[in-house]
């Protein structure tokens, strides 16, 4: 029962927000509910717990649909990086004021519940239904309360993901056609995707929409743009917990149905996400634009995450699970400082920047941390997954290794630049007198800054967390 | 049966009440009270009582999926008359006889969920679609609603002719009107197999009369003419009732027929639905009238409904009832709003959510709905018609292209969303928006998303 309330509670919670006029209460109110969120997930991974995580409930007879919810090792994992984020996500935000502000934290927690049901469903349908309940309440949250360009650029990142995800429900459709009895099960449609005769093209179904949604290169566009114009929690979860479900529905969909397939395209995949990270490494380098930047240096790592994926490596897959939990953390925390200093400062662009590190210490100290973590520097978390997701790659092929390295390098020029270019040199003439960090944000990181050194110590119980999921993976190939 | 004769009475009731009561909103109330009747009836025949036994020499045929189809028409023009009664009265003078003719084309309605034989299919529609000639140019003086009518009479009496040609052929062929098969007419296959071409060639003249009443491509020339320049009160009741009842005569039609036609059935069927997805959604995206977008929907709606005419599985009727449901709401709704707008722009719609958040509101969901995004029933009736075509097999290629051009749909429907929501001003109204028309909306609207998470609270009383 307690995965059916992981997206109950946030559903709710969300519903009852929209009722709320004041800004400071439904601040408190989302606040507590994304906490109680959190310590949902906590009992749930508790070993006492573990036999009350599956669901299974009649939901629509005439289809062969069932209401079928399933935790395995990674969902546990992502379950936790969401009812994370929120909590992390809203103290940063907690001195911001938005129009609206029970419409807005409304639509926040209805995209938590569209997320959790995303890690949880084990029925195809009620995938798809998630995948979509998650994209909606973006919709309405970048479009209302987004940037200039917003509405041009909210559709577009719509349309891109809504072609994507109808080409994956034909594909689930006529899946549920070849089991025995129109069943949507996980494992039903597990069995008729691996005996199907068409699977080449069922897989570039399902492929490009899990594709748009990660983004791989070429199917990124829409990434640099949403990430600008959305308002900053919403780019938040949207580069920390949204394009993981690209990679989660690659490793729990795309990867055990289509397995030959999967094989048989991976050097196109793997060329074409290591051109990305590349492609996406030499843009960041070139940004004036700190939000571009960050967009750009995520599309960086998600390639890498992809190409580790489709190696058919147990130690890249492990990889993977590991950088998609620290990949969240830091990008999370990454958007909370590209904020705070578009609030301090004013301006976006990295020019009209300098020198706040005299001005602002804590900002400065955290920034450093977190920019090394983007940079994958021993000691901080994504330094583990990476390493094994290199390990993989090198094992699959040392060129490709090698080119995606260059990235590593690029990564360094880039994130170092942008630190020395906010923090240091001449202090820029700004109209605003500059303040550090308010004690919310600085808490609100630090949180992230403890999680960023726990993963980079002592990764283990993240790998005991997830070794199910990929023993399964690497069981099916 | 019931349904029949109570809504022909009806019609001849409003027509002499047009002269007794001088008020306009009594001549509502008296419609609704009509509406209400008809609706009962038809639900006492549903459960097997027959107001006046009548026998129709097998003529008509009543099943319960016909009766749940009128049910549901009587039930969708019953929120319309309440949504939108007003608007009825503020149309023109004689606001008694476009009652009157709402009744006559709800009679034709029922014949066309019963027919047995195209004699009885041939007189339904005309029963149904003369009365929409009238209703067309209800707006006398308005140069636009007399195109639209006369337009629509003369391009309507082409396909007329067309049908009655199409039946005088099958009947030459066959001998009879029934629409079952005969047995010189054994569906066959293979070297040897010369279909009867008479017969073959009368099927075809009538799946071309019968495309062009649903208006699909490349039949559909008509359709944003006369849905625009028709009073919109009655473009509403045009694109909903009237349409999702001549899909489901064209399904009854050619559900046994196809087999005759063979493999060339499996030509022609995707060519006009993918020309009709193609060119009702691509040319919906250029329109800045809310009005004429909502008329090309309208035939890229047609182009999934018929989906459905694959008649192999169950899928397809289940899906048709479902569809004709969730789009007849959404469309109703969404017109009941535009109607009192001054503005039938998109600009029209401008600030709406900051005026009337209910409104909006529902105007959303019915938007949603109509670009089939789940938790809405018109997630579900997309759903069964790609599924039905699925599982009709060989036409993959098609689904993909629907649901690609879905996905175009989007764009076009968010636009009156954004319009609504992330843009400012103040929509001008031709008639005050209440507390009553704003709730009922919201009725509407949570019914699509009941639908929409339980689909199967519409399905199960087809097999009353």
């Amino acid at each position: 029962m307690i995965s059916a309330f992981l997206i109950l509670l946030p559903l709710a919670t969300g519903a009852v927000s929209f009722a709320i006029r004041s800004s400071e209460s439904a601040r408190r109110f989302s606040l507590l509910s994304a906490l109680l969120t959190l310590g949902l997930v906590i009992a749930g991974l508790l070993p006492a717990n573990a036999s009350s995580l599956a669901l299974d409930l009649p939901w629509l007879p005439v289809m062969g649909s069932r209401f079928t919810l399933a935790m395995d090792g990674m969902s546990k994992m992502l379950c936790l990086l969401t009812a994370l984020s929120f909590p992390v996500i809203f103290l940063a935000m907690f001195r911001q004021s938005f129009r609206s502000p029970g419409a807005f934290y409304g639509w926040m927690l209805l995209s938590q519940a569209g997320l959790m049901g995303v890690f949880l469903a084990a029925d195809a349908l009620l995938f798809y239904f998630f995948w979509e309940l998650a994209l909606i309440p973006v919709y309405f949250l970048c479009s209302t309360w987004g940037g200039e360009r917003r509405i041009f650029v909210t559709i577009k990142f719509f349309l891109y993901t809504f072609i994507g995800s109808l080409l994956m429900l034909a594909g689930i459709i006529y899946l549920s056609f070849q089991t025995p009895a129109s069943s949507f099960a996980i494992r039903d449609i597990t069995q008729a995707a691996v005996n199907s005769p068409n699977s080449t093209l069922l897989f570039l179904l399902f492929f490009i929409a899990f594709a748009i949604k990660m983004p791989v290169f070429p199917l990124h566009t829409w990434q640099p743009d949403a990430y600008e114009e959305s308002p900053s929690p919403v780019t938040m979860v949207m580069s920390g917990v949204m394009v993981k479900m690209g990679i989660y529905a690659v490793v729990r969909w795309l990867l055990p149905l289509f397995p030959s397939a999967s094989v048989q395209y991976a050097d196109i995949i793997i060329a074409f996400a290591v051109a990305g990270m590349l492609y996406a490494s030499l843009i960041a380098m070139q940004q004036n634009n700190l939000r571009r930047l960050i967009a750009y240096s995520s599309i960086a790592h998600i390639g890498l995450m992809a190409a580790a994926l489709f190696t058919s490596h147990p130690g890249a897959t492990q990889g993977v699970m590991l950088q998609m939990f620290s990949h969240g953390i830091n990008v999370i925390g990454f958007w909370i400082l590209a904020d705070a200093i578009e609030k301090i400062t004013g301006t976006r662009l990295l020019n009209e920047m300098g020198g706040l590190a005299k001005q602002a210490p804590r900002l400065a100290i955290l920034l450093v941390v977190m920019g090394l973590a983007n940079v994958a520097l021993p000691l901080t978390n994504a330094f583990v997954g990476e390493f094994m997701m290199f390990n993989g790659l090198f094992h699959y092929n040392w060129v490709v290794a090698a080119t995606a390295g260059i990235s590593i390098i690029l990564a360094a020029v880039y994130t170092l630049r942008m630190i020395e270019k906010v923090l240091y040199g001449t202090p820029a003439n700004l109209n605003q007198p500059i303040v550090d960090l308010s004690p919310n944000v600085t808490w609100a990181l630090i949180v992230l800054v403890i999680l960023v050194l726990i993963g980079g110590i002592y990764p283990q119980p993240l790998i005991d967390l997830t070794k199910d999921t990929v023993e399964t993976l690497t069981l099916k190939k | 049966m019931n349904a029949i004769i109570f809504s022909a009475v009806w019609g001849v009731v409003m027509m002499f009440g047009g002269l007794i009561a001088k008020n306009k909103t009594t001549i509502t109330y008296l419609a609704i009270a009509g509406l209400l009747v008809l609706t009962g009836v038809n639900l006492l025949h549903s459960c097997g009582t027959w107001v006046i036994k009548v026998d129709t020499h097998e003529t008509l045929h009543f099943d319960s999926m016909g009766l749940y189809f009128n049910t549901i028409a009587f039930g969708s023009t019953l929120l319309y008359v309440l949504l939108s009664g007003k608007d009825i009265e503020r149309a023109g003078v004689h606001v008694a006889e476009y009652y009157a003719l709402i009744f006559f084309v709800l009679c034709g309605v029922s014949i066309l969920t019963s027919f047995n034989g195209l004699l009885m299919l041939f007189l339904g529609i005309e029963i149904m679609t003369i009365p929409l000639y009238i209703l067309t140019g209800a707006d006398k003086r308005n140069l636009k609603s007399n195109e639209a009518s006369l337009k629509y009479f003369l391009m309507g009496s082409f396909s007329t002719g067309i049908m009655l040609m199409g039946i005088a052929l099958i009947y030459g062929a066959t001998g009879k009107f029934g629409i079952t098969l005969g047995p010189s007419t054994a569906p066959s296959t293979g070297l040897g197999f010369r279909p009867p071409f008479l017969e073959v060639g009368g099927l075809l003249l009538l799946f071309v009369a019968m495309s062009f009443k649903v208006s699909a491509a490349p039949f559909h020339f008509w359709t944003p003419d006369v849905y625009d320049g028709a009073p919109a009160v009655f473009t509403s009741f045009m694109a909903t009732v009237v349409k999702s009842a001549g899909f489901f005569a064209f399904i009854k039609l050619m559900d046994i027929r196809t087999s005759i036609l063979g493999d060339s059935w499996m030509i022609i069927l995707p060519m006009v639905i993918f020309l009709t997805l193609l060119i009702g959604n691509i040319t919906a995206v250029f329109q800045q009238s809310v009005k004429r977008m909502l008329a090309y929907s309208s035939i890229a709606q047609a182009g999934f409904m018929l989906f459905a005419l694959y008649g192999t599985s169950v899928l397809s009727k289940e899906g048709l009832v479902l569809y004709a449901f969730s789009y007849s709401i959404a469309t109703i709704g969404l017109f009941a709003i535009l109607i009192r707008l001054k503005d039938y722009s998109l600009d029209g719609f401008n600030g709406l959510a900051v005026q009337h958040p209910m409104v909006a509101f529902s105007a959303a969901v019915f938007l949603l709905s109509l670009a089939g995004i789940p938790l809405t029933a018109g997630f579900f009736a997309k759903y069964y018609m790609l599924a039905a075509a699925v599982r009709a097999g060989g036409i993959f290629w098609l689904v993909i292209a629907a649901v690609i051009l879905a996905a175009v749909s989007v764009y076009y429907y968010f636009r009156v969303i954004q319009s609504m929501y992330f843009k400012s001003g103040t929509p001008e109204w031709t008639a005050p928006v209440g507390k009553a028309f704003g709730w009922t909306l919201l009725l509407l609207a949570s019914i699509l998303i009941y639908a929409g998470l339980f689909p199967t609270a519409v399905l199960k009383f087809i097999y009353f």
